[in-house]
């Protein structure tokens, strides 16, 4: 009997290549007679391109092509499309702008493609992209989401810069709530725009066989089968069946790789209109100007609250930056990822939130680790600390009064969700004990004794996972369906092949997904294979982002295995000479009830492939089955988490004393990775509230385009981190499982800042919280205390 | 202008021709085709392309290859493989000191020099001594494990 796996914290069956250099990401692979790409890039950020003079560059060494935007409007490539479409509030459409796959008659943000120069080398294409001679005449840059309405119009037939008016809740309902309120809680800030730096920075290669016009594209994709729709169905480069896009292995993606960018639509192309294999490799200073950024929300959020502190409404007005142009699903993120959280953990019987939406002359922003949820959840949980300082309370009772009890799932928001299931309570508890918050008082008062400030912050999130039921995204907007399909094959010798449409790029995917078809099976995980990432291996699938890997890719593979199980049974009941529902599964075997005949799943599989004694007029031969998952709901996970710091005052340096998250995931595989997962999200939920913020000036120059500018958390920025789990399973997918990507991103931020804004005693610090920011908040509280 | 460049990398006797302006990480990639150290950033910062050159760590990125000339570089693949793992390897699977894998090779490199050069040590000095290598992944915390643990064996 093979040990079941479920719950165990088996080590990454993926690691050993990437411990010996054996991973293969796109830069690695080498094609025969490869040639390599560079981009020419906008200098500006908002100018008219007048001639484009590629003469010298085309005359350089080593040089092959030199391809425009003009050439591609020319070939009428393009634009790329944005999957989502949203309404405004009086029912007009989004205004969707074309989105070039290279700019041809004018740029809109500083890192632009404008030309693509093609060389027998990389260094002789970035030489020669210098002598790309491009006429600019510059106009003025609209650059801040709190300014964008009132500048001048960068998309002709746009107005007010203004992609859409979004609502969602009971306006008037909400507003009588605030004016009967006994204490109203204001708050405005800005959550910061980031830049998601996966460490692989982004990656093409491009194949056209001219014979067989099959045309191979390796890239750094988080979802190989949405790249070749999009590239198929909607930019029309190629059929579909003649597209073969293959993810490899992937550095990291965090929402990044999601989308479908120029770079690599327009080394498609080229390689199709050249017919030689190109290759691009963005330069990390191409990643901070052109991969999609994060966040950057300008918002006004009012809570109302009775006399006993329970909530009566919230009401939000934000302002989201979209950048130049509408990225693959940046118009879902201020929205339907955003506005539909804000009841939190909350019974908040009234909210309505207002979204508008501008367009800027900066890169395009779309979903990074979290997208919109952890807007959401700072907006709600530093509006709540507010309110609780603003009325005397301690602020884990005044959450805790307002919880949603077990008793009350399913649960319905009044913002469109419906809550399967929780307890939200018991994630407090536990970490407040973690944290060991009863003797928090002490802690402070050894801290005020060294001439130090300490503080304490909390924050209980939720998350709405497990993207998503396809009818009620579709009635949202999705321009796709958001199932995952799985298959599972049982090979002769009774190993297993298990074949995703998810996306593992970090995730580990390769070990969880063979625990859960082993332990079904009553195998071995070292007996089980995953496959994922290339279109030409797998039906289909929609990849991995939204923590929705297990809880629907996972879903789709235990159906599958199901599936499995049931032919096996039919043919185990011909060999056994019996009747299937006499049969019993269990532990890999199959038996007949209150018997000791029994066969081996490995017996099964062999009969199946070899049926020389096998019931071929009713079964037909081989053993290997399909699924395909639509989930019923979202799922919901929720936690709390607890960041406590100590600051320096004379210097405004803050040092995380310690930081708990105790999490509700459902059921839980593998310990270790959902702990890593943990652990990877606090990091960059962190670094938004300490470290990260991209700046653009006023002309819309990035000043923070690399790592010497942009400060990513480093392991000495970091504490360690206490982390917990309490599971109350989804309800509604067969693995129970709800995801556990993002919550570290989610739940993170607004710990770090409450904890900071109790430590320093003042109401509002902006992220990221800079020691030049906490000193000169110190210094101004030292003022008004003088 | 092309030169010729002679170095041991990885046990082996290597010369090659190669641009005068050619980096060590571009002549084990592109020449080698050693993939195994990678490239994550432009301005000497993350870390992904550290290799040891003459059992020291350094960024092969910020190196030529010329200067190069008779050193002994062992990259990754060198360090150990999947039949002889080097204790530090071993440590990142043990401790899940790994997501994508993308920084592992350079973390790896590093932690062995940290481990190397550094007859102490604590959580403190391990992550102050992380500070070149970048990871977007883990949060460092089991990277710090798996070090820890690693040290513990290399001094055995």
């Amino acid at each position: 009997m093979v040990e079941q796996s479920i719950g165990k914290s088996v080590l990454r069956k993926e690691d050993m290549r990437f411990i010996t250099g054996k991973g293969q990401y796109t830069d690695d692979i080498n094609l025969r007679g490869q040639t390599y790409g560079y981009f020419v890039r906008s200098p500006y950020a908002h100018a008219d391109i007048g001639d484009i003079d590629v003469s010298a560059a085309a005359g350089m060494p080593g040089v092959i092509a030199v391809l425009t935007g003009k050439q591609v409007a020319e070939d009428e490539i393009g634009g790329l499309p944005c999957g989502w479409m949203i309404h405004s509030k009086d029912g007009s459409e989004m205004k969707q702008p074309h989105h070039p796959v290279m700019a041809g008659s004018k740029v809109n943000y500083v890192g632009e493609p404008v030309a693509l120069v093609i060389a027998d080398s990389f260094v002789e294409a970035k030489n020669a992209a210098e002598m790309v001679d491009v006429d600019y005449m510059e106009r003025d840059a609209v650059v801040y989401a709190e300014t964008a309405q009132s500048a001048p119009i960068i998309h002709e037939g746009i107005s007010a810069n203004t992609c859409y008016e979004w609502e969602l809740g009971e306006k008037d309902a909400t507003e009588a709530a605030l004016a009967s309120a006994a204490h109203v809680t204001n708050y405005e800030f800005t959550n910061n725009r980031l830049i998601p730096n996966a460490m692989e920075p982004r990656a093409a290669i491009a194949d056209f066989n001219t014979a067989t016009e099959d045309l191979t594209l390796y890239t750094t994709s988080q979802n190989p089968h949405l790249v070749r729709l999009i590239m198929t169905a909607f930019i029309q480069l190629a059929p579909e069946h003649k597209l073969r896009v293959i993810a490899p292995d992937v550095g990291g993606g965090f929402g990044s790789k999601i989308f479908v960018y120029s770079e690599e639509t327009a080394l498609a192309w080229a390689s199709m209109k050249l017919g030689i294999p190109i290759k691009w490799t963005a330069e990390r200073s191409e990643s901070f100007l052109a991969d999609a950024h994060g966040r950057d929300h300008v918002t006004t959020a009012h809570l109302a609250m009775d006399e006993e502190g329970h909530f009566l409404g919230l009401k939000v007005k934000t302002t989201a930056n979209m950048g130049a142009y509408l990225s693959t699903f940046a118009s879902s993120v201020p929205t339907y990822l955003y506005g539909t959280l804000l009841a939190g953990q909350y019974k908040t019987p009234n909210i309505y939130v207002e979204v508008d939406a501008v367009f800027t002359n900066t890169a395009p922003v779309d979903a990074y680790r979290g997208a919109g949820r952890p807007e959401a959840t700072f907006l709600l949980e530093r509006i709540v600390e507010l309110a609780a300082r603003e009325t005397g309370r301690d602020p884990v009772e005044l959450r805790r009064i307002n919880m949603i009890q077990p008793s009350e799932f399913p649960y319905q928001t009044p913002v469109a969700l419906e809550y399967d299931t929780g307890d939200y309570e018991a994630s407090l508890n536990r970490a407040l004990k973690m944290a060991d918050y009863d003797t928090f008082g002490e802690r402070k008062a050894a801290s005020e004794a060294k001439g130090k400030l300490r503080g304490i912050g909390f924050s209980c999130y939720i998350e709405a996972c497990g993207l998503a039921p396809s009818q009620v995204a579709g009635q949202l907007g999705a321009g796709v369906g958001l199932w995952e399909s799985g298959e599972v094959r049982v090979n002769p010798t009774g190993s297993v092949t298990v074949l995703t449409g998810t996306h593992s790029h970090g995730q580990g995917h390769e070990t969880t997904f063979a625990q859960l078809v082993a332990s079904r099976f009553g195998i071995s995980v070292d007996d089980v294979e995953v496959v994922h990432g290339d279109t030409g291996k797998l039906d289909f699938g929609l990849g991995t982002y939204g923590s929705r890997s297990l809880a629907v890719g996972g879903s789709a593979l235990s159906k599958a295995a199901d599936k499995v199980v049931e032919k096996g049974r039919l043919i185990a009941a011909h060999l056994l000479d019996t009747d299937a529902d006499k049969i019993d599964f269990d532990d890999g075997e199959y038996r007949v009830r209150d018997s000791n005949q029994a066969k081996t799943f490995q017996e099964i599989a062999f009969a199946a492939y070899v049926p020389h004694d096998y019931p071929l007029e009713e079964l037909e031969p081989g053993l290997a089955e399909k699924a395909f998952y639509d989930p019923g709901n979202f799922t919901y996970p929720a936690g709390t988490h607890i960041c406590e710091v100590e600051i320096d005052p004379e210097t405004g340096v803050v040092e995380i004393d310690r930081f708990i998250a105790v999490d509700d995931f459902g059921t839980v595989i593998n310990p270790m990775i959902v702990e890593g997962q943990v652990h990877g999200g606090i990091a960059q939920g962190i670094g938004q509230a300490l470290l990260e913020g991209c700046v653009y000036d006023e002309t819309g120059q990035l000043q923070t385009g690399s790592y010497m500018d942009y400060c990513m958390p480093r392991a000495d920025d970091l504490p360690s981190f206490a982390v917990g789990l309490t599971s109350t399973p989804c309800t509604h997918n067969p693995v129970g499982a709800k995801g556990c990507g993002e919550a570290g991103a989610i739940g993170s931020p607004p710990a770090v800042i409450n904890a900071i804004t109790d430590a320093i005693g003042v109401r509002d610090i902006p992220m990221p919280a800079t020691p030049e920011k906490i000193w000169r908040a110190i210094a101004s509280t030292t003022r008004s205390a003088a | 202008m092309s030169i010729s460049v002679s170095m041991n990398v990885n046990g082996k006797a290597v010369t090659q021709e190669c641009p005068a302006n050619t980096t060590l990480v571009d002549l084990l990639r592109e020449k080698l085709q050693l993939t195994g150290t990678h490239v994550g950033c432009d301005t000497s910062q993350c870390g992904a392309c550290t290799v040891h050159m003459n059992g020291r760590a350094i960024k092969a990125c910020t190196i030529l290859a010329a200067q190069c000339e008779g050193a002994e570089i062992t990259t990754i693949e060198g360090l150990g493989d999947a039949n002889n793992l080097h204790p530090m390897q071993e440590a990142f699977r043990e401790c899940h000191g790994l997501q994508c894998g993308f920084c592992t090779p350079g973390m790896i490199m590093s932690a062995v020099d940290l481990v190397n050069r550094e007859p102490s040590l604590d959580e403190t000095i391990i992550r102050e001594g992380l500070e070149g290598n970048i990871c977007r992944c883990t949060g460092y915390h089991n990277i710090v494990r798996a070090i820890e643990t690693a040290a513990r064996k290399m001094r055995n």
